[in-house]
């Protein structure tokens, strides 16, 4: 079967990257000379935690966790001896079942990919790669329309911004062509800050050329000319790439003077952000390319009248864009039939969290909670119990268990206190605090307030002062409505969405778990039990004196014998959880307990006198 | 100024040249940066690179003393380059001709020669200057403090005739003064050739009407001018001199030739707020009221006649500078003298003067007016120029490029300029003020680093800046604002007097010395 | 300009085009509560303070947003009022509320805008102290900078972009972190601060304050006798001292504007060293005089020169009328025209 042509696939990705694939693919390329076999290297297919990742076509096997020395044995056993190494298959996290084909990939079969279509398919850094599967094909047809039948096209599409606010992308078009100005610009959004996101940097990545031409079809439905794309310098790949393929765009007439003979011209240029949070928020944004602190402005006057250099400006995230040459290749009926009534399109999500299956994923709109993260994501982690999911980033609400069976689009969302954001989710299991979960991302919103306006400055900052001394055991009665009523102050008089949304995780942790606050206010308990303050570690009869918690205490709390039942000094003990990580599963005789603090007599002064 | 100060908001381009406006002017220096933010496009023409060249587009850092070459070069650029204003100059001026001669011999390579700036770059300042109208010219001494003073304000009015750039709104020819009342000193007769009014002392008509509204007999012969008087006390003709607030001592160029005047003269009356440097060799010393405690008015640079106002008494026993002077006459028997309030003399300017005709205190309450106003019912005057020059056709001047009067050699090398600093004026006033001493308190000498690094110096050495003239000591600040070969210094510090190395060579014209090209060279001391 | 009407809380007022509703409620005596609007300066809408209710919209910022004909604004509803309130509390306990020795006290907007929403100590109760110890700028000769007294209303920064045109001042840090600095969070005298004192003049607190703050007992319009731009000033006189300078808004040549020296350097009007009697030198030494006596010597000396024996040199510092009178004395008296002053240095 020597004869056969096949392609292996390296993924490199950020994250395959720096798991070594581009050494594993100059091995590979070196192994296979002679060989009928080509070997390129794509963008990122979401499933970063198997990494690096190569796939054989055509048989289409999915190898993870491949590493340099693997490289021999791929290329004697499979390429010349047409035998699938069984051991880098990929296995199922939760089932142990291998699975050695792509696409019966449980985690990929239930998905919709659009915006990812290419994504881990072509070598992002060869324009023909992408060309072959009809790369700028929408551009080309766009050019041959009016600049009014494109926004037509991309309203009735029902195309939302993804970026997260999900206001009408054709709408937010039109006010843009239809604002007065000789001079208007494209922005587009690649300001990608959500911690653990990733979905705007893979794409990014992995199909530059899908966003530059969702761009320049934009370019040529406002009549700008020139487009600038807003990356966070911390995404050097993707910045590289896109460097790379507006080149490569220009050699082949997609961008510049005249493209394709149509009289329009366009240019982008990559513009790199300075790692503000706050400067996805799109009058940030604009105001940092203008070369100045990186605040947002009170809205209106809106970008699509009053944006870059005061001119109307269209402003759309990484995967808009992505989507629109999509829309206008297969028309808008097309793109309307996926997902529900009042959201189109797929949605793209960076999954992560307590779940068996991490990494990134597309689905229709529609799909509920429940289909993503037991279905795609494999359920929770180590059978543990599913607690809460969190949705939208930072700042945006955790849902209980009881809306598993919401789906997912931006308004049912929104109705449950959450939102569609740029695409976060994070899973909670049962270890998790709710309380500590608000706390730490009112830290993170806190953080990465600008500082302009009052209530997002010092009210995030009042907020987590209170939250901080709620799981560190100073709370006090009447804390919880204090932190709602400071909450819709924020919400309300906040100047941008940050600090609009920030109170969120506050606002739906206490909606949905207000007793886990009460039980720390009140109870001096922590039910998930995870505030040290309010914890204790205790060893229980079934101890086998193994001594192995004896040895790993840093503070040398704990006492016995060996063989005998072990004892920890609750004066000593620092609530670092170290004995409970190391006691052997199978005894399992360390208990954690809560709520008896208060119990505990208060020290007594003694006066001393000679 | 040809111009009004608020005009700058609506400005195009502003073309600033020989002038540290910020530092100097400081209002006027905002007012810019202002317009630059609302999309004003600012030029400056600076030998250093002055504060104001943050906010602007184009910097032009051309050599000492070639702001000749420099201007015709420009204007030759815009002629070769049909930028010129052909309409206005048909209209409104003559001898163009004359002047598109002259510029045969500025020609790229010798303008690039002379200023050190390619003629890339002169050709896109002038290509602003010309099209992005309205276009005002800002100068300050950095274009009349040098042996060629005058033809350098000539070719500044020369670049605006040429591109229509005046006698309209928010353009012009607009030198900024330095004192707060230099326009209104110049105005009212403190000038050896004009009676107030720019009237000439040597047109018999004027000397005729002063005599008649004066009484008395007067010269028909132009008097000295400033530097001239220095030097008819060395020779003897100038036995008795009258100082009202100067202080010679410190701010002439060759100040040590001004101060051994000082000590020559028979008889020095002084009247000061201080006893200043000069003041220190009089005779007498008047003690003066200081602006706040008097009543008057100051004309600014925009011709606006403000008034002054008593806010506080006089200290101590001080006493307004007219009225000692109408003290003295009065002493000499003299009869024109009756004045009883500083109201009383503004009568009589109003009568003999023209361009204050209609100026009284009753107009000038609020906000001033700006002369010319020749009576009481006229509204004073926004703009010069307008329809019509002053003089008729506006007229152009061929000019020829001159050298300053010292130039570098093996024994001078470097270029002395000075300047000001925002913090001072000249030194009376503000080194006596705690926080403008806190703020700037010595002199430094800037140098660019190459030559420092020759030289060895470093920031905060001690250095000494000698001339053919004289040696002064003070600290080095080493700085990219000046360019190579350039340094310079402020003349607040009697510590430092810069003034005693400065070069007194004269404009042939206006009398000004050249205080801002002076060779130099520059010695580490320990 | 056109005018037009719209109704604030059911009142019926006229703007002009252009106008902000603020800018309209305050023309007409309407009361919005605000911290950083300032009438000189972009608005930003960075306090949240001023929201009002406009054709039942709510938190439309009154600052930014253009006054429109026909439209009914609301300055004050249940949800306003619960914004402005939260926002006051936060900047209070955010603030340095040692009022009684703060310079502002009397002129302090925090307390005036917490005044109108009347914020009571004991509903702070709960809210946590956020009390940061930051140290005072004091570098300046003539003023300081206490950020823990700064609300961050931005009128600063703005002040030195937009009316001064320097760039002095900035944002640094985030978050509750944030405070107002210079390039490298230097002090105010080693950065490009040019100590005109624009900003100090517009602090809404007490944050940029004058070093020596007095209070004058009447002013008296005059004009700055340094350079040549003739700036208007207001000064403070109390007893026979000038105590403070205002600019004056209404002068064409300085609109309001101040520099360094036109705000704070008229110190040496009271300085020991100015000359207050008239000195006779006798001997190589001066001696007081009388006037009389110094006008009597003088006047018999002058008649002892004439004509090119003579020489004066008036000044561009002093008045019209004072060089008018010089140079009359000069040609009319001594019968010389050699006159002349600094104008050429």
């Amino acid at each position: 079967m020597e004869d056969k042509k096949r392609t292996i696939l390296i993924c490199r990705g950020t994250g395959c990257e720096s798991a070594k694939s581009p050494q594993i693919q100059a091995a590979l390329e070196e192994k296979v000379q002679g060989l009928n076999v080509e070997v390129k290297f794509t963008g990122c297919h979401g499933m970063c935690q198997q990494g690096p990742i190569v796939v054989v076509e055509p048989e289409d096997i999915f190898y993870a966790h491949v590493k340099l020395r693997d490289v021999p044995k791929i290329v004697e056993s499979h390429i010349k001896n047409d035998e699938v190494v069984e051991r880098l298959v990929y296995e199922d996290p939760t089932t142990k079942e291998k699975i050695p084909t792509y696409h019966d990939i449980p985690f990929y079969k239930r998905q919709k990919r659009l915006v990812l279509r290419n994504c881990g398919q072509i070598d992002p850094e060869n324009i023909d790669d992408a060309l072959a599967r009809d790369s700028y094909a929408g551009l080309g047809e766009a050019l041959k329309m009016e600049p009014v039948e494109i926004v037509a096209e991309v309203k009735k599409s029902g195309l939302r911004g993804r970026g997260g606010g999900g206001f009408p992308t054709g709408l937010k078009w039109e006010f843009t062509q239809k604002a007065a100005g000789d001079v208007k610009y494209v922005l587009c959004n690649a300001d990608e800050g959500d911690p653990g996101a990733f979905m705007d940097r893979s794409v990014l990545e992995g199909d530059p050329h899908a966003v530059l031409e969702g761009m320049i079809i934009a370019g040529f439905a406002i009549s700008a000319k020139q487009g600038y794309i807003y990356c966070r310098a911390e995404y050097p790949l993707a910045i590289k790439r896109l460097q790379i393929a507006i080149e490569q765009a220009r050699e082949h007439g997609y961008l510049g003077k005249d493209i394709l003979g149509s009289g329009f011209d366009f240019d982008i240029e990559i513009f790199h952000g300075a790692g503000a949070f706050v400067c996805g928020e799109e009058t940030a944004l604009i105001t940092s390319i203008e070369g100045n602190r990186g605040m947002p402005r009170n809205r209106p006057p809106y970008p699509a009248n009053e944006g870059l250099y005061g001119k109307p400006t269209l402003l759309n995230n990484v995967k808009t864009y992505a989507n629109i040459p999509l829309i206008i290749t297969n028309g808008s009926g097309w793109f309307a039939d996926i997902g529900t009534e009042n959201s189109k399109g797929t949605a793209v999500f960076a999954l992560t969290g307590k779940i068996a299956n991490s990494g990134l994923i597309e689905v229709p709109m529609g799909v509920t909670l429940r289909e993503i993260i037991y279905d795609i994501g494999g359920g929770i982690l180590d059978s543990k119990e599913f607690k809460a999911v969190q949705t939208g980033g930072p700042s945006g609400g955790c849902l209980p268990e009881s809306f598993l069976d919401t789906p997912v689009d931006y308004d049912s969302l929104i109705e449950a206190g959450s939102m569609m954001g740029s695409g976060g989710m994070v899973v909670m299991d049962e270890d998790t605090c709710m309380v500590d979960v608000a706390r730490y991302f009112l830290d993170f919103t806190e953080k990465e307030s600008c500082g302009k306006c009052v209530p997002c400055r010092i009210g995030t900052k009042q907020m987590l002062t209170i939250l901080e001394d709620i799981v560190e055991g100073r709370g006090k009665p009447g804390d919880i409505d204090r932190l709602e009523e400071l909450a819709h102050g924020i919400k309300i008089g906040s100047l941008c969405g940050l600090g609009q949304t920030a109170p969120n995780p506050v606002l739906t942790t206490i909606r949905y778990f207000r007793d886990e606050y009460e039980a720390h206010i009140y109870d001096n308990a922590c039910p998930a039990k995870q505030c040290k303050e309010f914890i204790s570690y205790h060893i229980v009869d079934s101890c086998i004196g193994c001594g192995l918690c004896r040895r790993n205490c840093p503070v040398d709390a704990i006492t016995g014998e060996q063989k005998e039942l072990h004892h920890i000094d609750q004066e000593l003990c620092i609530q670092c959880g170290e004995c409970y990580e190391v006691c052997p599963p199978k005894v399992f005789s360390i208990e954690i307990h809560t709520g008896e603090k208060s119990t505990e007599p208060e020290p007594v002064l003694q006066v001393v006198t000679g | 100024m040809t111009n009004s100060i608020a005009e700058i908001d609506d400005a195009g381009t502003i073309f600033v040249i020989g002038s540290n406006t910020t530092s100097a002017h400081p209002v006027i220096g905002q007012r810019m940066r202002r317009a630059a933010r609302n999309g004003a496009t600012i030029i400056v023409a600076n030998p250093k690179e002055i504060d104001l060249v943050r906010s602007a587009s184009y910097f032009i850092q051309h050599k000492p003393g070639s702001d000749v070459a420099l201007l015709m070069g420009m204007a030759r650029y815009i002629i070769e380059n049909d930028l010129h204003d052909k309409e206005f100059i048909a209209e409104r001026c003559e001898n163009f001709e004359a002047f598109e001669e002259s510029l045969a011999p500025f020609t790229p390579e010798f303008v690039e020669e002379i200023t050190g700036v390619s003629w890339e770059e002169i050709g896109q300042v002038a290509r602003i200057y010309a099209t992005n109208q309205p276009a005002s010219i800002f100068y300050a001494m950095g274009i009349t403090q040098h042996t060629h003073g005058t033809d350098n304000v000539m070719a500044t009015a020369n670049l605006a005739m040429l591109t229509g750039s005046v006698g309209k709104p928010s353009t012009g020819v607009n030198p900024l003064r330095g004192q707060n009342n230099v326009q209104g000193a110049c105005d009212l007769g403190g000038l050896p050739n004009v009676y107030p009014g720019y009237q000439k002392v040597e047109d018999p008509a004027m000397k005729e009407k002063f005599e008649k509204a004066w009484g008395r007999e007067l010269s028909g012969k132009n008097g000295l001018t400033h530097t001239e008087i220095f030097d008819a006390i060395h020779d003897g003709t100038v036995k008795a001199l009258y100082m009202v607030g100067e202080n010679p001592a410190l701010t002439e160029a060759d100040a040590k030739h001004a101060q051994k005047a000082l000590d020559k003269v028979d008889f020095l009356v002084s009247q000061e707020i201080f006893l200043s440097e000069s003041a220190e060799y009089a005779d007498v010393v008047f003690p003066a009221a200081s602006f706040a405690e008097k009543e008057g008015t100051f004309t600014n640079t925009e011709r606006r006649v403000q008034r002054v106002r008593r806010v506080i008494p006089p200290r101590g026993n001080s006493k307004p500078d007219w009225w000692i002077v109408t003290q003295i006459a009065q002493a000499m028997g003299e009869k024109g003298f009756g004045y009883e309030t500083p109201d009383d003399v503004m009568d009589e300017i109003n009568a003999v003067t023209p361009i204050y005709g209609g100026i009284t205190y009753e107009r000038v309450e609020e906000i001033g007016l700006q002369w010319p106003c020749p009576d009481a019912d006229h509204p004073g005057t926004k703009y010069l120029h307008k329809g019509e020059f002053a003089r008729g056709k506006g007229h152009f001047v061929p000019l020829v490029y001159k050298p300053s009067a010292e130039i570098t050699d093996e024994e001078y090398p470097l270029i002395l300029t000075t300047d000001r600093s925002l913090y001072h004026f000249h030194s009376t006033m503000t080194r006596r003020d705690y926080g403008l001493e806190a703020l700037d308190s010595e002199e430094l000498v800037k140098i660019h680093p190459t030559d420092a690094e020759t030289l060895g110096v470093e920031s905060g050495d001690w250095v000494e800046v000698s001339s053919r003239r004289g040696t002064v000591k003070a600290r080095a600040q080493v700085t990219e604002i000046c360019q190579p070969g350039l340094c310079s210094m402020t003349f607040h510090f009697f510590e430092s007097p810069t003034n005693e190395i400065t070069n007194p060579a004269l404009d042939p014209i206006a009398k000004i010395p050249e205080t801002k090209v002076a060779a130099v060279r520059v010695k580490k001391v320990s | 300009m056109d005018q037009f009407t719209f109704t604030i809380d059911g009142q019926t007022i006229t703007a002009e085009d252009g106008m902000s509703i603020m800018d309209a409620a305050l023309a007409n005596d309407i009361y919005i509560p605000y911290l950083c609007h300032h009438p000189d300066l972009e608005p930003v809408g960075a306090c949240r303070l001023c929201g009002v209710e406009v054709d039942g919209r709510p938190m439309v910022m009154s600052c930014m947003t253009p006054a429109k004909e026909g439209t009914d604004v609301r300055t004050n509803s249940p949800a306003i009022y619960q914004a402005r309130k939260v926002a006051m509390e936060l900047l209070i306990m955010d603030h340095d509320m040692d009022c009684l020795a703060c310079e502002a006290a009397d002129d302090c907007d925090l307390l005036k805008v917490s005044a109108y929403l009347g914020i009571q100590p004991e509903q702070l109760e709960g809210l946590r102290p956020l009390g940061r110890q930051l140290p005072i700028d004091d570098s300046n000769p003539y003023f300081q900078f206490d950020p823990n007294k700064c609300i961050l209303c931005g009128i600063c920064v703005r002040t030195c972009n937009e009316i001064v045109g320097l760039g002095a001042l900035g944002y640094i840090n985030r978050g509750i972190e944030t405070v107002v600095g210079t390039f490298g969070d230097k002090g105010f005298v080693d950065s490009i601060c040019e100590s005109c004192g624009e900003c100090v003049v517009r602090c809404p607190v007490g944050s940029l304050a004058p070093k020596k703050p007095q209070l004058a007992a009447r002013e008296i319009s005059t004009i700055c006798a340094y350079c040549g731009v003739g700036c208007g000033i207001h000064f403070g006189v109390r007893g026979d001292e000038i105590v403070s300078t205002r600019a004056d808004r209404e002068s064409p040549a300085n609109r309001g504007s101040l520099c360094v020296k036109g705000r704070y350097g008229f110190n040496f009007i009271n300085h020991p060293d100015r000359l207050t009697t008239p000195l006779i030198k006798k001997d190589g030494q001066f001696v007081e005089s009388s006037w009389e006596e110094a006008i009597t010597l003088v006047a018999d000396k002058l008649s002892n020169y004439h004509g090119e024996e003579f020489a004066a040199l008036t000044s561009a510092k002093c008045t019209n009328e004072d060089n008018y009178v010089v140079q009359k004395f000069t040609r009319a008296v001594m019968g010389t025209n050699t006159i002349d002053h600094c104008a050429r240095l």
